[in-house]
């Protein structure tokens, strides 16, 4: 599950950008500092590399391991 | 359900601080989230790590965010700094923060003799080619010809290559990588972690408010791309022309080598002291 | 027994015929100082060249900097690790070192620097004494802060002085100054060193203890301390939390910061004071000059002149209340001092008479005739 922290995104994109599954779109959700937030809308494609979770530079990404499998 | 995100963000970060004050894209971030990501993956408690920083927006990278200590410093001084931190303390990994203005302009007298000295200090470099928390003047990086805030009709200096500097100043490792190649940092930052000596990576990182604004690109996605474009292998460059690698990012691990480290000597000298 | 203890045991009682620079090292070593760094300079090298000798057979620490700023700055790394630490330099360093001295201040770090005052400004005359950077000691860093700078005038208190100066700096959380002058720098004398010294230890943080507040002077945390200490020179809350917004806290931090020193005066400030009764005239002066000073004070009383004598050990906080009761006592003060007046500006503020500045600069130091000629009205 791709879980994003709202309250930290500044709306940078750069998920976006990287994400090499093309997972992320961008939305007109504003959050309560009025950044636009990124969704994980085509989240079945995610190929769980974490990249995202990775480069996030409001580390508001978090790939959650359902499973618990890691 | 596990969430290792959180868990490394609860281990090494001071949560209660957050959201950062970073631009929205600023590269800074991204160099925060891979450094607890190297830090964990070698499981080194905050405890064991001092993190050291001078003046800039990337001496707020461990600044006030790291959950272990932190020596915010003077303008450039922070390898100096580090320097007394390591000397009495050897068994703390002592890691430097600093950007191109800090490290290089600044203070680039200590951290060409850090490296020459080989003291075992990790110095991660974060270079946006700019003066970014003093709004976009010309930076020792800044390309030639860029319109900063300080050079409107274009920067008529040259840039400093500043990982060949300390890799012919003698550190144990150097290697330069971008945001963009942002698990290859984790990587290098792990290996710069575990080097005995001085260790050094040059990280190219986006300013998108005021280096965007120089080169018009003003988003980190947009910077990235052209750290993407641009970036090319050090081992690959053997096989280029001059002109093939012009302006390019050569990326990749410069020097690791081993090599013997200022705190050990300074020690062994000690103990010719006290045996006398 | 604690490696210094080792140390004092070695020297004390013992009578020396040292350089003054020499026996700043002798103190330095009895106090605990086990880090030095620096950066060579006239007249304060020798200091350095004999802690480079001296320092690693206590185990202590000495590494020569690339310039002053980074010996400054990893005097106050080395203090925030837990090392007792000091430099050592003159005019030229000493101005290159402003900045991080008000870092020192700013994050209440131990630390003591000594300069040993040559003629400036500039380059000036390097070899030549002078005591031009008593005010640079005590405002040479930008902002409002206390500072504590102390001067020795004989080989004996350079080694006492400097003994006090880490006791000072580690009672107070404080970088202190130790003001010497080319002249006692490079004087040779006999000393004779004590059969015991008292030496202040660092006091450190319990569990529910802030770092940076909560009372007036507060205690460490060090670098390796498990305990995630946040040190900045940015005004800062008293966990050590930048905070550069609030008027309040700063406020807070800097007047506290002021307070420490101000409101201990009467436990810093030391003066010698050789009055009397019938005097209405009298000397102050510190430092290799107070010397001739004394020795025009002696002349005086010889041919029947009486004349009190009030030597500054203390220059900063400055002794203002020993200063305004001398001024209501004489009628004149004379000042000799190897700058253009600093010191007898300063006196100014305090008293109501004639203050006349015997100011000599050039390298050379007042004659005792010089200094009586002047007393006798010549």
């Amino acid at each position: 599950m791709i879980y994003i922290d709202e309250k930290l995104c500044k709306g940078c994109d750069i998920c976006i950008f990287i994400c090499p599954a093309n997972v992320f779109e961008s939305s007109n959700k504003l959050n309560e500092r009025g950044y636009t937030i990124p969704i994980p809308i085509r989240e079945d494609k995610c190929i769980k590399c974490h990249l995202c979770e990775l480069i996030c530079p409001e580390l508001a990404i978090h790939i959650v391991d359902e499973d618990g499998e890691g | 359900m596990i969430d290792k995100q959180q868990e490394r963000m609860e281990r090494y970060l001071r949560l209660n601080i957050f959201p950062t004050t970073f631009c929205p894209g600023c590269g800074c971030g991204s160099i925060l989230n891979a450094f607890i990501h190297a830090l964990d993956d070698l499981d080194i408690p905050p405890e064991e790590v001092v993190t050291v920083t001078g003046i800039g927006c990337s001496s707020w990278i461990p600044s006030p965010y790291f959950k272990g200590d932190v020596l915010h410093t003077t303008h450039g001084r922070s390898i100096a700094f580090a320097t007394g931190v390591k000397i009495v303390k050897p068994d703390m990994r002592v890691v430097v923060f600093g950007g191109d203005g800090d490290l290089i302009g600044i203070g680039g007298n200590h951290l060409i003799h850090a490296a020459r000295r080989n003291i075992d200090l990790t110095v991660f470099l974060v270079n946006n080619f700019v003066y970014g928390m003093t709004g976009g003047q010309v930076s020792p990086t800044t390309p030639y010809n860029i319109q900063t805030t300080t050079t409107p009709y274009g920067n008529v200096e040259n840039p400093f290559s500043i990982a060949e500097v300390i890799a012919s100043s003698g550190a144990s490792y150097v290697a330069r990588w971008t945001t963009y190649h942002i698990f290859q940092l984790v990587r290098a930052m792990k290996e710069a972690l575990q080097k005995k000596g001085f260790s050094f990576i040059e990280i190219i990182s986006q300013c998108p408010m005021n280096y965007g604004r120089a080169v018009k690109l003003r988003s980190g996605p947009k910077l990235l791309k052209l750290f993407r474009e641009k970036s090319i292998n050090i081992k690959e460059v053997e096989n280029l022309t001059e002109e093939e690698t012009r302006d390019k990012f050569i990326v990749g691990t410069l020097v690791n080598r081993d090599k013997e480290e200022f705190t050990e000597r300074l020690r062994d000298a000690i103990r010719r002291a006290e045996e006398r | 027994m604690k490696p210094y203890e080792r140390y004092f045991e070695k020297i004390k009682d013992k009578k020396l015929f040292l350089l003054g620079n020499e026996a700043v090292v002798y103190g330095a070593l009895s106090a605990g100082c086990n880090f030095f760094a620096g950066y060579p300079i006239t007249p304060s090298t020798e200091i350095a060249s004999m802690m480079s000798r001296e320092l690693p057979k206590v185990g202590g620490y000495y590494i020569q900097m690339e310039d002053e700023i980074a010996s400054i700055a990893a005097v106050i790394g080395a203090s925030w690790a837990g090392g007792k630490s000091m430099t050592a330099t003159s005019g030229p360093g000493f101005s290159l070192m402003m900045e991080n001295i008000g870092y020192a201040c700013m994050t209440e770090t131990p630390c003591v620097i000594v300069d040993v005052q040559r003629s400036g400004p500039s380059t000036g005359q390097a070899t030549k004494p002078a005591q031009g950077d008593v005010m640079q000691s005590r405002w040479g860093t930008h902002g409002d802060h206390e500072i504590i700078v102390l001067s020795p005038n004989s080989v004996q208190e350079c080694f006492e002085l400097t003994v006090e100066s880490f006791n000072l700096s580690e009672t107070y959380r404080t970088p202190v100054i130790l003001l010497m002058d080319g002249k006692v720098g490079h004087l040779t004398e006999q000393i004779n060193i004590p059969s015991e010294i008292q030496i202040v230890e660092r006091r450190k943080a319990k569990e529910d203890e802030l770092p940076f507040g909560g009372q007036l002077i507060p205690p460490m945390i060090e670098i390796g301390d498990r305990r995630a200490v946040h040190i900045t020179g940015s005004t800062h809350m008293p966990d050590g939390m930048r905070d550069i917004e609030s008027q309040d806290v700063h406020d807070r931090l800097v007047r506290r910061l002021y307070r420490k020193i101000d409101e201990n005066r009467e436990n810093i400030v030391r003066v010698e004071e050789n009055y009397e009764d019938n005097a209405r005239i009298a000397v102050v002066s510190y430092g290799a000059t107070a010397r001739l000073a004394f020795g025009a004070v002696l002349k005086a009383r010889e041919n029947g002149i009486p004349v009190d004598f009030l030597r500054l050990i203390t220059i900063w906080p400055f002794p203002r209340d020993r200063i305004r009761k001398l001024g209501e006592k004489v009628d004149r003060i004379y000042v000799p001092e190897l700058n253009l007046g600093q010191i007898s500006r300063e006196i100014e503020r305090f008293v109501d008479i004639d203050v006349i500045s015997l100011s000599k600069i050039g390298g050379v130091h007042h004659t005792v005739d010089e200094i009586y000629n002047a007393i006798r009205g010549e």
